[in-house]
């Protein structure tokens, strides 16, 4: 297949060749993440702009690690210290970045959407680091790679999301990721974050159903993608936390009636006690440290495909297609433009 | 002295539908005559309106000039160029300004502003409550005076039902049409556009279609209990539609508008693309479905565009932050020849009616081609193929959705008081 990502900015336009190769691109970076040294130089000399428009210490730190990694420098724009509190707008402050001449720009932003707005002014590759509550393409890919390993595939899963789905941009990444590969979803949380449109949401024929009962969302599950209850959501629509915890809590008890070798994944950072019991979150099945690992590796294969690789060199698998454009062609990313 | 001659004259109010030349004398019209019965006056104009139509001025009864206090999203000046672009003799200007129409003094400054400066007709609309704030009633008789022809806190509903209800009492007895932006504010609090299968997609929050029903229902009941006459703005939803509709059959005076846009489009249409956010947001399919059929039978009592014009830098954000609103003046004929008439939904008379003696009778004023009426005209083309291209427009804005769609139908001439103050080259 031929890659020609120009930016990253959902996974809901990318086909599962496209994903496939995406994940493909992260074993590599795998390995290196166990070697003592794992430095490369592959980015020398480029510049990865991280802009953080909105609070996120993990993701951050993780993208900051993936462009260190491959020994290319970062730019940091955090929001809480920058001219975006002095009312400066979203287009100036990028193109400010953006006349700073780094070769791509991460962005987090609390607008869903703002990313490919960004993308449409700028020249230069745009990693969607999370957007409001649209998606998390980066999260997606990881938790993607982390089944695969733990699972040996990503196809045909029962995987059950709990939470509040209706606000997650980590829900729909992985819905139209694994929905993209045969997996079967069941979404699960109280009936105000779990709206009967996100059943349609997914790429054609995806079969996505939603309970209100966790036995009912945990029976047969392959996969279980706990959703970090957020504290401002709890306010939209008041919910009593006591009533999240007595209902929906994944705790031990609970977790036997999924499937015996059912993974655990929860994309950080975790409310003990609160949406995860600690026996599950530090149990077997749990795989909340290998997905920061993972990400890593992930976002290292982002930034190396984005702007380590001139489409000609692209790696071994792309190599065959002969046909690589150079990575500007917007259609293969921007399918729902 | 103008005649207009070779033209297929449309007149709802006469139910007209034939060849007539039409001479205009000074600001009226002076005779109606079949085709090739009038002479040419010696020294007048003569404007060959062969394979056009004729019709009344175009009203538009929902429209924002930003004049005072937004200059530099629009003008009287600018905006009425581009209304006059779009085939229209009237415009009706909500009074979000700033400040808020909403006293006499600031009545009197458009007014004033409009005869220095406008291309059309402006027809102001007060404001119903002080700074359109839901607590004071406005000095709603001074403006009268002074020239408003409806009330309305557009751009947000009359905040409480009870000063809905004084309102209505009030300008029953005033005589003033209530115009209503429905819309319950805390179902629609913090939403950026209609709540369903693509808001939930695309992650943007989401108001549901009862956020305006719930208000269109309260304010059908305080028009029955006052008897005022209620105008609902921009109706959007079927369930909206479907309280108008009892409203008329109880024989309330109840009327509403629909915009081009929510004829035209639907809410699976959103991208973050500003330019497809305004408010009421674009709505389910359904709705659409139910809007076009209103349209057709009468339910819907006028077209008005809704043209909110927002400049650039405020427009070019984030589609969470950008201003609701769009143009809608230029290409408001053209969508409803394309949605209506080219679909065989509509005839054009009826077309025709509901920009015409449709919003006018929402007013409660006349609107017909006859000896000694305004000679304010409508000339336009049921053919005329053309691309709109919003840079051409004079408005001091750029927010449209249908910036480079190609149309079938096009204003030719527009004849405001007997003046042309627009002819397509």
């Amino acid at each position: 297949m031929t890659h020609r990502f120009r930016d990253l900015l959902a996974l809901e336009p990318l086909s599962a060749a496209e994903l496939s190769f995406l994940l493909e691109q992260s074993r590599p970076f795998q390995e290196i993440q166990r070697h003592p040294l794992k430095k490369l130089a592959t980015l020398r000399g480029k510049t990865v702009a991280l802009a953080f428009f909105e609070n996120s210490t993990r993701t951050r730190i993780s993208f900051g690690a993936a462009a260190a990694r491959l020994g290319a420098d970062t730019m940091n724009l955090q929001a809480e210290a920058s001219s975006v509190k002095k009312g400066e707008s979203l287009l100036d402050t990028v193109h400010t970045l953006d006349a700073m001449k780094p070769d791509c720009l991460v962005m987090r932003h609390a607008a869903s959407g703002a990313p490919e707005f960004v993308a449409r002014h700028l020249e230069i590759p745009v990693v969607n680091a999370g957007d409001g509550t649209h998606e998390h393409p980066s999260q997606g890919l990881l938790d993607a790679l982390t089944i695969r390993d733990r699972k040996g595939r990503i196809e045909n899963l029962n995987v059950t999301i709990l939470g509040d789905i209706q606000h997650s941009r980590v829900a729909r990444s992985n819905i139209h990721l694994l929905g993209k590969f045969g997996c079967r979803f069941t979404l699960c949380g109280p009936a105000m974050w779990v709206p009967q449109e996100l059943e349609k949401i997914g790429p054609p024929g995806a079969v996505i159903r939603r309970t209100a009962r966790i036995d009912e969302a945990l029976d047969g599950a392959d996969v279980i993608i706990v959703l970090r209850v957020q504290s401002e959501r709890l306010h939209e629509p008041a919910l009593p936390l006591d009533d999240y915890v007595l209902l929906y809590q994944l705790n031990a008890e609970r977790l036997r009636r999924a499937r015996k070798d059912a993974i655990v994944l929860h994309p950080g950072p975790m409310n003990r006690g609160i949406e995860i019991s600690p026996e599950v979150a530090d149990g077997p099945q749990s795989c909340v440290l290998e997905q920061v690992t993972n990400g890593i590796a992930v976002r290292m294969a982002i930034l190396y495909l984005l702007i380590g690789t001139p489409a000609e060199e692209a790696p071994q698998t792309t190599a065959s297609s002969g046909e690589q454009t150079p990575a500007k062609a917007r259609e293969s990313t921007h399918a729902s433009d | 002295m103008l005649l207009i001659k070779n033209g297929r004259v449309l007149d709802p109010a006469s139910k007209t539908d034939g060849a007539l030349d039409i001479l205009l004398d000074g600001e009226r019209i002076s005779q109606l005559a079949p085709a090739g019965k009038i002479a040419a006056p010696p020294g007048g104009e003569v404007l060959d309106a062969a394979g056009l139509v004729v019709a009344p001025g175009f009203l538009d009864i929902h429209v924002h000039l930003r004049e005072p206090g937004q200059e530099s999203s629009e003008t009287i000046e600018s905006g009425t160029r581009s209304a006059a672009r779009g085939g229209f003799t009237a415009v009706c200007c909500m009074p979000n300004t700033r400040p808020v129409n909403d006293n006499a003094a600031v009545t009197r400054f458009i007014l004033d502003r409009a005869k220095a400066a406008a291309s059309v007709r402006v027809w102001p609309i007060g404001a119903a409550s002080v700074g359109s704030k839901g607590e004071a009633i406005a000095e709603i008789a001074g403006m009268k005076e002074a020239g408003i022809v409806a009330v309305s806190d557009d751009g947000k509903p009359i905040a409480t039902g009870k000063l809905t209800r004084q309102v209505m009492d009030y300008c029953r007895s005033l005589d003033l049409p209530v115009i209503e932006h429905a819309e319950d504010v805390s179902l629609a609090a913090g939403a950026v556009m209609r709540e369903g299968v693509t808001s939930t997609r695309l992650g943007l929050s989401g108001m549901p279609a009862a956020a305006e029903a719930v208000c269109v229902a309260r304010d059908v009941q305080l028009a029955e209990l006052t008897g005022a006459r209620l105008h609902i703005a921009h109706l959007s939803a079927k369930a909206s539609l479907e309280q108008v509709r009892w409203a008329k059959q109880r024989g309330l005076q109840v009327t509403c508008e629909v915009t081009p846009h929510h004829f035209t489009l639907i809410d699976e249409d959103v991208q973050y693309d500003s330019r497809f956010k305004m408010n009421p947001p674009l709505a389910a399919r359904e709705d659409r479905e139910a809007l076009l059929a209103g349209l057709a039978d009468g339910t819907v009592d006028a077209i008005a565009t809704d043209h909110a014009p927002h400049e650039p830098a405020l427009k070019d954000v984030e589609f969470d932050k950008a201003p609701f609103g769009i143009l809608g003046f230029e290409t408001a004929l053209a969508l409803a020849l394309e949605q209506l008439v080219h679909t065989g939904r509509l005839s054009l008379m009826r077309m025709v009616e509901l920009f015409t003696t449709g919003p006018a009778r929402v007013l409660g004023i006349q609107r017909k081609l006859a000896p000694g009426e305004p000679a304010d005209l409508t000339i336009f083309s049921t053919g005329h193929a053309w691309t709109y291209n919003v840079n051409d427009s004079p408005s001091k804005s750029r927010n449209s959705p249908f910036d480079g769609r190609t149309f079938k139908g096009a204003p030719m001439a527009t004849i405001v008081a007997g003046r042309l103050v627009y002819r397509r080259k």
